[in-house]
């Protein structure tokens, strides 16, 4: 019996798996016969969201290029909780770099496989943000610069969690770290500070440049896939909740970080060739409160003084509006 | 093996590291009771048969429907289907329309002549039901999947109770009860027509056990002062007098009195018997009317007048004088004083119906109050192996809840067949709103049913609410949450960072791997449908 013409199926492709749905249109982790690039027994916290990121992308990684994976991982929580010598999760060829250079030793890797003519093996590179956007930045600039064929996937936790929680360029203003502390009078990370590196990186004018999140895993599935068919630098960003850094129920993960999306806070949005060419709208607009008071590393902007909220809620309004997250 | 430099090791996984050791909670797969389940009086698996019309498969949605009540047809059109009100879907958009549904597998079962199997082993035991009403006819099918034989006796020259001689033809196709009603028959049940049992003692004998669903066809009558020429007739005979083409004359001017379904009933039959705008008066305010929200609504379309807080006092030749009321502080109407006269060429009154229990004249210790019938907890009465149900028992009388009485009747009389009492399984909990998470469900509003056109509809007796289409009926099947039972959405496989969900394959949903499950609770909050539940452990 044709189901086809019901164009309905309770949940969508919001879920990761749908039995009503045709195979081909279900996620990679719906699959029994998914790769888990990261196995069972690695030492991340509980409800990491790094782990989860980790293997939603190397595992759809793996199913586009037929399992010729070759990957480089900066130091950092990934690289520890995965890999204590001599025990391994991972279930890729896998090299372990030091903290600032994966893109130089990805962009090695690439230059062999290219001597030895091994067109069908691809390179990827990966790092938590502290070991993307402040450690290994000059060599993930000149790895864009380059056009190294190479994809970058930086999973965003927005500090150094592995060391104890200290601000990275990628810790959002507000935010309470182990070097931000919440006095003073402007507690937390200073407003106006950090960096956005999907924005640099498209403007190295790299082929393909595009930000995912743990609680999209259908679209965090198509961009990996669609960069794995591209040659050249390429940037993925993934926004991956840390339970332990942020303060947040470890059964929250994906609730957080789905609430960064729906406030407009992480905008989910792809670019090629420094073109943004398609963005996720957002399905139900929520307050910026919602996404804060789920994390401690947020809990003292609820006092007497919300001002520091309504900047916050003026960030997210103004993704809102340069990224078109309202049109359909 | 020769190593590198400096390595002393040889290369392990970390699956030798068992993770599931951390765990403080640990999740399990639990099947909650869906609301709309917990809210059918005849005990419908509604989430369980809407899985399989998800899916298209709608024979198989069908038989599972069957197993509870033989009637989804008629049902699917007459129940006021209170697994609606409870629908967790209501607090999300609009209640999944469960009663379309079921009325599309009841329609797609006659059209295809489906028809339910006896499995089961003859018993060699023999039941009387009496009365072959929605409780008689549910109890005697129960009873026959079960391999008993089963005799039903019926007063009237044809089956069907109140389904046939209440309910008008508008709201149920005759050609539709009829269809129903001899599926049970092809099953082996046997239909005594016009064999009305005058004394239970008289005929039992023979019989292992009796069911008895008489109903309640005796009108409750108001003592209103009339003149000779003013003509008071019952509701109950007008709409039984509709099925022996015996329609009664009324007029044009027709008052109703009362507030319950039958009283809109009268009414809309009056206004397709050519009455002119029929009116219902009611004692009490419209929110405290004991008749349906979808039916008054049918009818204010239709042209029904209401006039509210007023009794009728008298009726004189061509009117009736009115008493206006007011409610107490108790909600009770107390009279005013205040009098009104209204044009009527009929009144027909609709104040509440009682069992004719004559039958049990040879049986004194068979408890009796206020024109029904005392039963216990396994529906059976003080006399042993007699049981009784449907209307002629304290009850909320109405077709679903006589359905819900002929099955647990059945489960209890068998048992008693058998020296056994009847426990029921003891219910889970309740999957409430909040143990959803509805972020997962596509938005998707309601599909309306069409209805007959407003012209036909006073005019005919035509079934007045059309079916959905098989498409439609698709679509509304999957606007269902499932709410508290897992329907393979892979999510916990998916979010799970421990890859500690072990997924089994189509059907067989998925097993918890506790050695490598760190106790995040992550699938837990991320299950749609509130299938999995976090527990402590033991330490």
């Amino acid at each position: 019996m044709s189901l086809q013409p019901v164009k309905f199926y309770q949940t969508g492709t919001f879920t990761v798996g749908n039995r009503l749905l045709d195979e081909s249109l279900r996620t990679v982790q719906a699959n029994m016969q998914r790769t888990n690039s990261l196995n069972s027994g690695h030492r991340a916290c509980q409800g990491c969201g790094e782990a989860l990121g980790a293997r939603y992308a190397i595992d759809a990684a793996m199913r586009a290029t037929k399992n010729r994976v070759i990957a480089t991982n900066a130091t950092g929580c990934l690289e520890v909780f995965s890999t204590p010598y001599p025990e391994t999760s991972w279930q890729i060829p896998w090299m372990h770099s030091v903290f600032g250079n994966a893109a130089s030793v990805a962009t090695g890797i690439a230059a062999a496989l290219k001597v030895k003519k091994k067109s069908d093996v691809r390179v990827i590179a990966q790092g938590g943000d502290g070991g993307t956007t402040d450690i290994g930045f000059a060599c993930l600039s000149g790895m864009f610069e380059r056009n190294d064929d190479v994809l970058y996937l930086c999973y965003d936790n927005e500090a150094y969690m592995n060391t104890g929680v200290q601000r990275s360029s990628a810790t959002p203003p507000g935010a309470r770290t182990a070097t931000t502390p919440a006095v003073g009078i402007h507690p937390g990370n200073a407003f106006g500070t950090g960096k956005n590196l999907p924005l640099i990186a498209m403007a190295h004018q790299i082929p393909y440049v595009a930000t995912a999140s743990v609680a999209n895993l259908h679209d965090l599935e198509a961009k990996v896939e669609k960069a794995m068919g591209i040659c050249g630098a390429r940037y993925i960003h993934i926004y991956v909740p840390c339970p332990l850094g942020w303060g947040s129920s470890p059964s929250d993960t994906i609730k957080v970080a789905r609430l960064a999306v729906e406030t407009g806070l992480f905008p989910l949005f792809e670019a090629e060739h420094g073109e943004i060419v398609s963005r996720i709208p957002i399905r139900n607009k929520v307050p910026v409160e919602e996404y804060l008071k789920l994390q401690k590393r947020f809990a003292h902007l609820f006092g007497e003084d919300r001002s520091a909220i309504a900047m916050i809620q003026e960030i997210a309004d103004r993704n809102i509006r340069k990224f078109g997250l309202e049109e359909a | 093996m020769k190593k590198p430099f400096a390595i002393t090791l040889d290369p392990g996984s970390s699956l030798a590291n068992h993770t599931g050791s951390w765990r403080t909670e640990r999740p399990v797969y639990v099947d909650r009771l869906p609301p709309c389940n917990h809210a059918c009086p005849a005990g419908e698996d509604i989430q369980g048969w809407l899985y399989h019309a998800e899916g298209g498969e709608y024979r198989k949605a069908w038989e599972s429907l069957m197993k509870n009540n033989p009637f989804p047809a008629i049902m699917g059109r007459v129940c006021y289907h209170p697994c609606e009100g409870a629908c967790n879907r209501g607090k999300l958009d609009e209640s999944v329309g469960i009663h379309a549904v079921e009325r599309f597998l009841g329609d797609e079962a006659i059209r295809r002549r489906w028809l339910p199997e006896v499995t089961a082993e003859p018993s060699g035991r023999h039941v009387l039901v009496v009365g072959s009403g929605p409780s008689g006819l549910s109890c005697a099918y129960h009873l026959r999947l079960m391999g008993h034989q089963v005799v039903i006796m019926e007063a009237e020259s044809r089956a069907g109770g109140m389904m046939r001689y209440g309910i008008p033809q508008y709201r149920l196709p005759r050609d539709v009860l009829d269809a129903e009603i001899s599926r049970i028959a092809s099953m082996g049940v046997e239909i005594r027509l016009n064999a009305k049992v005058a004394d239970i003692m008289d005929v039992i004998e023979g019989y292992d056990a009796a069911f008895l669903a008489v109903g309640a066809h005796i009108a409750k009558r108001a003592y209103i002062p009339a003149g000779d020429a003013s003509r008071i007739i019952d509701a109950v005979s007008l709409l039984h007098g509709m099925e022996e083409n015996s329609a009664t004359l009324l007029g044009k001017r027709v008052v109703v009195y009362g507030g319950g379904n039958t009283a809109i009933d009268a009414a809309r039959t009056a206004k397709r018997l050519g009455a002119e705008e029929p009116l219902i008066v009611y004692r009490r305010t419209r929110e405290r009317m004991p008749a349906h929200e979808s039916e008054l609504q049918e009818a204010i379309e239709e042209g029904i007048r209401f006039k509210w807080l007023s009794t009728v006092k008298r009726m004189e030749e061509g009117s009736i004088t009115v008493e206006k009321m007011i409610l107490d502080d108790a909600g009770f109407p107390q009279p005013t004083g205040e009098f009104e006269t209204i044009g009527a060429d009929s009144l027909v009154l609709a104040l509440g119906q009682e069992s004719e229990l004559d039958l049990l004249k040879s049986v004194p210790d068979i408890e009796t109050a206020n024109g029904s019938v005392k039963v216990d907890s396994s529906m059976m009465t003080n006399h042993p192996g007699i049981f009784a149900g449907g209307d002629m028992v304290p009850s909320e009388k109405t077709v679903t809840a006589g359905i819900g009485h002929g099955k647990k009747a059945a489960r209890n009389i068998d048992a008693w067949l058998r020296n056994e009492k009847f426990s029921p399984p003891e219910k889970h909990e309740i999957a409430s709103f909040d143990m959803l998470n509805t972020w997962y469900y596509s938005d998707a509003p309601k599909i309306r049913q069409k209805a007959l056109d407003l012209a036909r509809r006073q005019s005919t007796f035509e079934e007045v609410i059309h079916g959905l289409s098989e498409e439609n009926a698709l679509f509304e099947a999957r606007r269902c949450l499932s709410c508290g039972n897992c329907f393979e959405c892979d999510n916990c496989y998916g979010v799970c960072p421990d890859n500690a969900v072990i997924k089994l394959g189509p059907g067989s949903r998925f097993r918890f791997n506790y050695d490598f499950c760190k106790g995040c609770g992550l699938c837990a909050a991320e299950c749609p449908c509130g299938a999995i539940q976090m527990v402590p452990e033991s330490i």
